[in-house]
């Protein structure tokens, strides 16, 4: 990794550490955000995406490690100008209207008169709300909703955005919308963080992903660059047996394979190498029932550097 | 077995519910043992009776009665002030009594006029000349006067056997010396006033009658529609603005549940500034709340309220702050609404019972008078008294204000250290 630290660098984040009595949720990660750049966070639950932005919104304050937004400090009063935080949770009052709840959050940034009417304004229109401006927040869809979560975390118009998982719970329509909402965000040149367990979700949004696992970074780069690093020019193939469980995973691990979701998946350097497992496997009597060849992706890599799927 | 199932995991729920634990076991036991104390009769604390007495006359007879009076043990008598900062006070007179009487000193003075020595008691109808002992009651205190009357026409015969005697003797004197038609006539009408008061159920009250002549006069509420509304109107409305405080401050838990706290706290605005914010609406909602309660005791139950607008401003700010910062302490000492609805109505429902909301404090044990007075309640229930009950001057309210504002002060700043657990991880 490039070691730039000037105030030009939206996010710089080092050696960090938090932990909650013996358990490490954020073990010594060390990242950095380019500017104009969406950075995916991908793990599992657990892996300490959020302790992470939850420290560099100063929410969580680190054992060790320091964190840098544009230069300053993450508890500083620049670095909360600087930075929009939208969480995981629906952090809104479910009793003001979708405007009240843009206003009262630009209020405590600051805001007010013609700016806070104007940021207001553009808010809903992002989140595509407009319509609804005066509707109580408990009476929104869920979808709707969670714009509103992330109108909210952008109505101080911050250089630097944190997306905890903002997808969590909403259907696969709302979903299309946020992430739209998201790709404006970036064709408008915003530096983003998104933490994800959808491996979908980093791939269609981000320009580089960071694998994070029990508090570590473990893997940093483009998609392309992920994959190429854990499985150079080799394939996966994914088979389904018929019969007992537990033989067929014993087989698959025998062969150096994994079972997900009772499907076989097999890494291997040609083609041609699956005319052997077949055979293999019609020897110790698996009856195949289907079989597929494809490209490894985000979710082989995490699966190829842990040993466990990543929704485990 | 599927029955016992159901049993068993609701029990095993009971168990881990500790909130729900309090409720159901804590509360009625010490609500139990509160009302045992107040109105069980425990000998060792059996409340007293403060009466202040004046003795004017200071002869023999008027002397007895006061030592009489001394020594009825359910009565405190004050013949002088507290002594302040070890200097003795004068004692009282009949003005300074009433004026002690007024500002809540004692809810009775017994003076003992002029002349009552000459003719202390009178067996017949009363005798308009004869000096006549004066009571002057606080009418909110509708026990303690009664209790006086009756026991001063005791200790009258219990601590003056031969004035008795000596009365004996002169109605003999004035009977007995054969009964002329004119005797006769006074003495049935003697015995026909006797059996008419007998009849009409008539206790030795007012209007200079029994065996000491007693004449009683309200010198607090004299003037009021319903000596008690006022009283009402403010320990109710204390305990009512207590839940609702705990309620609103509730709002606290619910979110940092939601993560709105930690957004809000994501900003510029920092905690302390939160709370504050807090703090002066969940006064303002008190606040608004007395101001429904009274102006609802004003219409319907003609409460007095236009012309104590001052008082009742310094009251009721005072007490909204108190009760504000009450609740914020409550919900940021509680993790969860479940458990902060559980707690404030123990300590709520506690500290309405021995501070005055529920059944007025003189109803009670000393020691539960005194253990009241860390309570809200009392504090505020008194200041409300001050103003509406004994129409006294806002400069007067100075304890309850300071103590009222003390409380607030402590319980935000405790509060605000407490939340502390929301400010990070």
């Amino acid at each position: 990794m490039p070691a730039i630290s000037t105030s030009s660098t939206p996010l710089r984040v080092e050696a960090l550490v938090k932990r909650f009595g013996q358990v490490a949720a954020v073990d010594g990660i060390t990242l950095e955000l380019r500017s104009g750049e969406c950075l995916g966070l991908l793990g599992p639950n657990g892996a300490g995406k959020s302790t992470l932005i939850r420290s560099i919104v100063g929410r969580v304050i680190p054992d060790a490690g320091t964190i840098s937004v544009f230069g300053s400090r993450a508890d500083s009063m620049a670095a909360r100008n600087a930075l929009g935080w939208i969480p995981q949770e629906l952090a809104l009052y479910p009793r003001l209207t979708c405007r009240e709840n843009l206003e009262s959050f630009g209020r405590y940034h600051g805001l007010g008169g013609a700016a806070l009417k104007q940021a207001v304004a553009h808010c809903l229109g992002w989140a595509t709300l407009t319509d609804r401006a005066g509707e109580l927040v408990k009476n929104l869809s869920g979808g709707m909703k969670r714009r509103l979560n992330m109108a909210a975390g952008m109505i101080h118009q911050p250089k630097l955005v944190l997306m905890d998982e903002p997808t969590v719970g909403v259907d696969p329509q709302s979903r299309n919308h946020i992430f739209e909402m998201i790709e404006k965000l970036r064709d408008e040149g915003m530096s983003i963080i998104y933490t994800t367990h959808y491996m979908e979700e980093a791939e269609r949004l981000c320009d580089r992903v960071a694998i994070a696992d029990h508090g570590r970074v473990i893997a940093i780069g483009t998609n392309a660059e992920l994959v190429q690093n854990a499985f150079g020019s080799r394939s996966q193939v994914v088979a389904r047996f018929a019969g007992a469980d537990e033989r067929v995973a014993a087989w698959v691990a025998a062969r150096g394979g994994h079972t997900v979701n009772g499907s076989a998946e097999f890494t291997i350097e040609h083609p041609s190498e699956i005319a052997a497992l077949l055979e293999e496997a019609t020897k110790a009597g698996f009856e195949l029932l289907d079989l597929a060849l494809r490209k490894p992706n985000l979710e082989s890599v995490f699966l190829h550097l842990t040993g466990r799927e990543l929704r485990d | 077995m599927m029955i016992f199932a159901i049993v068993r995991s609701a029990m095993v729920s009971l168990k881990r519910d500790r909130a729900a634990l309090a409720l159901s076991f804590i509360l009625p036991v010490v609500f139990f043992s509160i009302f045992a104390t107040i109105f069980g009769g425990r000998h060792d604390s059996t409340p007293k009776v403060n009466v202040i007495v004046v003795d004017e006359d200071h002869s023999r007879a008027s002397e007895r009665l006061v030592a009489g009076l001394k020594q009825e043990a359910s009565l405190v008598v004050k013949t002088r002030p507290e002594t302040v900062k070890g200097v003795e006070q004068p004692e009282y007179t009949g003005a300074t009594a009433e004026i002690a009487v007024r500002e809540g000193a004692a809810p009775v003075a017994v003076i003992v006029p002029h002349g009552f020595g000459e003719s202390p008691i009178a067996l017949g109808p009363s005798d308009s000349n004869r000096p006549t002992i004066q009571l002057l009651e606080d009418s909110s205190d509708m026990v303690a006067p009664q209790m006086i009357t009756g026991l001063l026409q005791k200790v009258a015969m219990t601590s003056m056997p031969d004035l008795m005697a000596e009365q004996g003797s002169r109605y003999f004197d004035q009977f007995a010396g054969g009964l002329t038609r004119e005797q006769r006539e006074r003495l049935d009408q003697g015995i026909r006033y006797l059996r008419e008061r007998q009849d009409s159920g008539a206790t030795s009250g007012s209007g200079g009658t029994g065996i000491v002549a007693v004449t009683a006069r309200a010198v607090v509420g004299e003037n009021k529609h319903n000596p008690m509304i006022s009283f009402y109107a403010a320990a109710i409305g204390v305990m009512f603005l207590l839940f609702t405080a705990s309620g609103a401050a509730g709002a606290l838990l619910d979110e940092a549940e939601s993560g709105t706290l930690d957004r809000v706290l994501s900003s510029r605005v920092t905690m302390t500034s939160l709370m504050l914010g807090k703090l002066i609406y969940n006064s303002f909602l008190a606040f608004t709340q007395l101001v429904v309660m009274f102006l609802w005791g004003w219409a319907v139950f003609k409460l007095d309220f236009w012309s104590h607008i001052p008082g009742f401003i310094v009251m009721g700010v005072c007490t909204a702050l108190a009760v504000a910062a009450f609740g914020m302490l409550l919900a940021s000492v509680c993790k969860t609404r479940a458990q902060l609805g559980a707690l404030s109505t123990l300590i709520i429902l506690i500290m309405s019972s021995i501070g005055g909301s529920m059944f007025p404090r003189f109803l009670m044990p000393e020691a539960m008078q005194k253990a009241g007075l860390l309570t809200i309640n009392a504090w505020a229930i008194d200041g409300f008294t001050k103003i509406f009950w004994r129409d006294q001057p806002v400069s007067e309210l100075w304890p309850q204000v300071l103590v009222l504002l003390g409380i607030a002060v402590v319980l935000f700043a405790v509060a605000r250290r407490v939340a502390r657990r929301w400010e990070f991880a």
